[in-house]
C-alpha cells in the first residue's frame, strides 16, 4: 500500500498516497492539544468525536485491524531528502506536512515560529535554496532535494550571525516571537540588494509583522548591518 | 487539510492527463493560494499535481515580445532586466503585491489563478455563490468594503486581487494555454471573467487547461509608467483601488495611453474609453480629471464600499500625474 512507484504507462510518479487522517509525531499545534497522544488514542476519540461518516475509510480500518503505531504510521508516509542547515537528513513525511511542521514538529527545531500560519505575518521565514520563503506556506514534500536554512544555522558555531549581534545591540525585538522571522527576512533582505535605504528596507521588510512594534530598531539593526558592509 | 494524492508531473502532456481525468485534481505552482485554501477547508483536492518541474520558466524576448514563464516566480519577473526595460509597469505593479517571501515562492500561472480574497468565500460557514453556487451572496448585503464597483451582478461582488494581472491587461498581454485540444492563446482582456450567474468561474480557462506563459507585445511605454495601490496599510496589503497608467508623451502632448484598475471589478479593469478620452491631449490634470470621469462611468457602490466611487478617480488621477512625472 505504500508506492513510491514510476508508473510505466503514465508520465508522472505517483509518489505518495495519504490514506489515513491524522499521524503521531507530527501533530500541529492547532489540531491537537496533547503532542503526546497516541494514535490509538487519537483514534478512540476522533471516531467518538467526529462519528463514521467523516472519519476515512483507512483510519477506522487501522482502528478495527489494531494496526500498531509504526505500521500505520509507515502508510501515510513518503521519503524526502533534505539538506537543513548544513545537514542531510533522510526524513519520512506525509504530504500534507508543511515544511514549517516538519521543521518544529519533526525535527525539533523550533527557532522557526508559526505566528499564523496562513502566510500573513512572516515569522515562518526560512531559507530555502538561498530565497527567503514562508515555510507554512509550503509543503514538505515540495522541497525534495533542497538546502534549507533556518534561523538555527545562521551563527557560525558559538559566534551569532551579524544581523543577529545587530538585533540585540539595536534592541530589534521585545516579546521575541517575530525575531527568528525578521532576521532570516533582514539577511535576505541585503542580500537581495534591497536594503539601500529606510523606506527600501521598510518595503521589502513588510512581510514580517512585529506586534510589538520594533520596527524602527528592527530597520536601524539592518542599516547597520548593510553600512558595516559585512559578510552576510 | 484533508489527506490527497500528490504527484509530481514529468511533463506537460503528464500534467494535463492526470488533471483531465480526475475532477478533484488541482496543480500546484508556488501553493501560496492553494495551500491557503485547502488549510481551511475552502477547496480540498484529493490529488494535488506538481508541476514545478515543466519546463515553463524562462522569461525571454522574442521578435515583437517577451515571454514569460508560467513558472517565473513573481520575484524573477519584478528582477528581470528585460521586463524592467521594456515593462516596467509590470514590474511595479508585481513589487506593490503581497511580501518578498510571497513573491519568492508565487509564479505568474498561480497569480492569474488566485481566488478572490472575499471574506466570505473564506468563511466556510456562511453563503458564498463563488464557493457554493446558489447558495447566495452574503456580500451583497453584508461587510462589502473591499468589493467591487464595476461589472458586479446580482450573485457575486468579489474583487479579483491581483497586481500582477492589472499590470498585464495594460499591457496588452496574452496569456498562453495547452489542453489536451492543443494550444489557445487567450487576450489577457479576456483571461478573467465577470461573474454573471456563473460565479464559481473566475476566468476562461477550461478543465485540464495549463498556462505556460504570457507574451506582451513590444510598446512605447516604458518610462511615463506608474502603479499605484492604495490600501489600508502602505505595504503586505491587498488593494482597495489600484491603478496602473502608462503614457507615451511627445512633448506636452499625449499620443497614446493605457489604463487599468484592480480592486474594483471581478477582473482587472481596462479602461479603454478613459485611454481614448487621453490621446491627443495636453498632458494636464485637467485631461487627467476627464479620464477619470469617463472611467467611471456605469460605477455602482454598495453600503461600505462607496468610498471607492471617489477613491477610484482620484486615483486614476494621481497615477496619471506621477506616471507623467507631475506629481
Ligand atoms: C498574505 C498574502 C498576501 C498577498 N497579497 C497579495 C497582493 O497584495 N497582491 C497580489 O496580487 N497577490 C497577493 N497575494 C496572492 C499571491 O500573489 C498568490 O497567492 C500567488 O500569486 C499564487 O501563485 P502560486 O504560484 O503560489 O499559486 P498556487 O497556490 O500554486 O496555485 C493557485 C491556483 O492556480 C492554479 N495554477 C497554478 N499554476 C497554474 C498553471 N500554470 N496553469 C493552470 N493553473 C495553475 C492552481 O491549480 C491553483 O488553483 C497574497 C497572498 C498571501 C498569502
Ligand atoms: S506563520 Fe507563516 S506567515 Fe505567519
Ligand atoms: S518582538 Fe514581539 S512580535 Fe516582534
Amino acid at each position: 500500500m505504500v508506492f513510491y512507484s514510476k508508473m510505466p504507462n503514465l508520465n508522472f510518479e505517483i509518489i505518495f498516497n495519504s490514506m489515513a487522517n491524522k499521524k503521531p509525531g507530527i501533530t500541529t499545534e492547532k489540531e491537537c492539544n496533547g503532542i503526546n497522544e497516541s494514535r490509538r488514542d487519537f483514534l478512540k476519540q476522533s471516531s467518538l468525536l467526529t462519528g463514521l461518516a467523516i472519519t476515512p475509510a483507512a483510519v477506522l480500518k487501522a482502528a478495527e485491524e489494531k494496526w500498531d503505531e509504526e505500521f500505520a504510521s509507515s502508510l501515510e508516509k513518503m521519503p524526502l531528502k533534505l539538506e537543513i542547515n548544513g545537514v542531510n537528513h533522510d526524513l519520512s513525511v506525509e504530504p500534507r506536512t508543511t515544511l514549517l511542521d516538519l521543521l518544529r514538529e519533526q525535527l525539533a527545531l523550533t527557532g522557526t515560529k508559526k505566528g499564523c500560519d496562513y502566510g500573513q505575518c512572516g515569522a515562518c521565514t526560512v531559507h530555502v535554496n538561498g530565497k527567503r520563503v514562508l515555510s507554512c506556506l509550503s509543503l514538505a514534500v515540495m522541497q525534495q532535494g533542497k538546502k534549507i536554512t533556518t534561523i538555527e544555522g545562521l551563527a557560525d558555531g558559538e559566534k551569532l550571525h551579524p544581523m543577529q549581534q545587530a538585533f540585540i545591540k539595536h534592541d530589534g525585538f521585545q516579546c521575541g516571537y517575530c525575531t527568528p522571522g525578521q532576521i532570516m527576512s533582514a539577511v535576505a533582505c541585503i542580500r537581495e540588494g534591497h536594503a539601500n535605504s529606510e523606506a527600501e528596507i521598510r518595503e521589502f521588510m513588510s512581510g514580517n509583522i512585529c506586534r510589538c512594534g520594533a520596527y524602527p530598531n528592527i530597520v536601524d539593526a539592518i542599516m547597520e548591518v548593510k553600512e558595516g558592509g559585512q559578510q552576510v | 487539510m484533508k489527506q490527497f494524492q500528490y504527484v509530481r508531473a514529468a511533463n506537460q502532456k503528464a500534467a494535463i492527463s492526470a488533471l483531465t481525468k480526475n475532477a478533484s485534481a488541482q496543480f500546484i505552482a508556488g501553493g501560496t493560494n492553494l495551500i491557503d485554501l485547502m488549510k481551511r477547508g475552502i477547496t480540498s483536492p484529493d490529488t494535488i499535481i506538481d508541476i514545478n518541474n515543466l519546463p515553463i520558466k524562462a522569461i525571454e524576448a522574442y521578435a515583437g515580445g517577451i515571454r514569460i514563464g508560467a513558472l517565473a516566480l513573481n520575484s524573477e519577473v519584478s528582477e528581470n532586466k528585460l521586463v524592467i526595460q521594456k515593462h516596467p509597469l509590470l514590474a511595479q505593479a508585481l513589487n506593490a503585491g503581497a511580501s518578498a517571501q510571497l513573491r519568492n515562492m508565487a509564479t505568474v500561472g498561480g497569480n492569474m489563478m488566485q481566488r478572490t480574497r472575499c471574506p466570505y468565500f473564506y468563511d466556510t460557514a456562511l453563503p458564498c455563490n463563488k464557493r457554493q453556487p446558489g447558495t447566495g451572496c452574503s456580500a451583497l448585503e453584508g461587510f462589502n468594503r473591499m468589493h467591487a464597483i464595476f461589472g458586479h451582478s446580482d450573485t457575486c461582488i468579489a474583487v479579483h486581487p491581483s497586481d500582477m494581472c492589472v499590470a498585464l491587461v495594460a499591457l496588452d498581454a496574452t496569456a498562453l494555454v495547452t489542453g489536451h485540444k492543443g494550444n489557445r492563446r487567450i487576450a489577457f482582456a479576456d483571461f478573467h471573467r465577470l461573474p454573471g450567474d456563473t460565479p464559481q468561474k473566475d476566468n476562461n480557462i477550461e478543465r485540464g487547461e495549463l498556462i505556460t506563459g504570457v507574451e506582451i507585445p513590444d510598446n512605447s511605454f516604458t518610462k511615463n509608467v506608474h502603479y499605484l495601490k492604495i490600501r489600508d496599510r502602505a505595504s503586505y496589503a491587498f488593494a482597495l483601488v489600484s491603478v496602473a497608467a502608462a503614457l507615451n508623451q511627445e512633448g506636452n502632448t499625449i499620443k497614446d495611453a493605457r489604463l487599468a484598475m484592480g480592486g474594483v471589478a471581478h477582473k482587472p479593469w481596462r479602461l479603454h474609453e478613459a485611454e481614448k478620452a487621453l490621446i491627443g491631449k495636453k498632458v494636464s490634470e485637467e485631461s487627467f480629471r476627464n479620464a477619470a470621469e469617463i472611467a467611471m462611468k456605469g460605477a455602482k457602490g454598495f453600503k461600505y464600499n462607496s468610498f471607492k466611487l471617489k477613491m477610484a478617480p482620484n486615483a486614476i488621477v494621481e497615477a496619471l500625474k506621477t506616471a507623467a512625472g507631475m506629481a
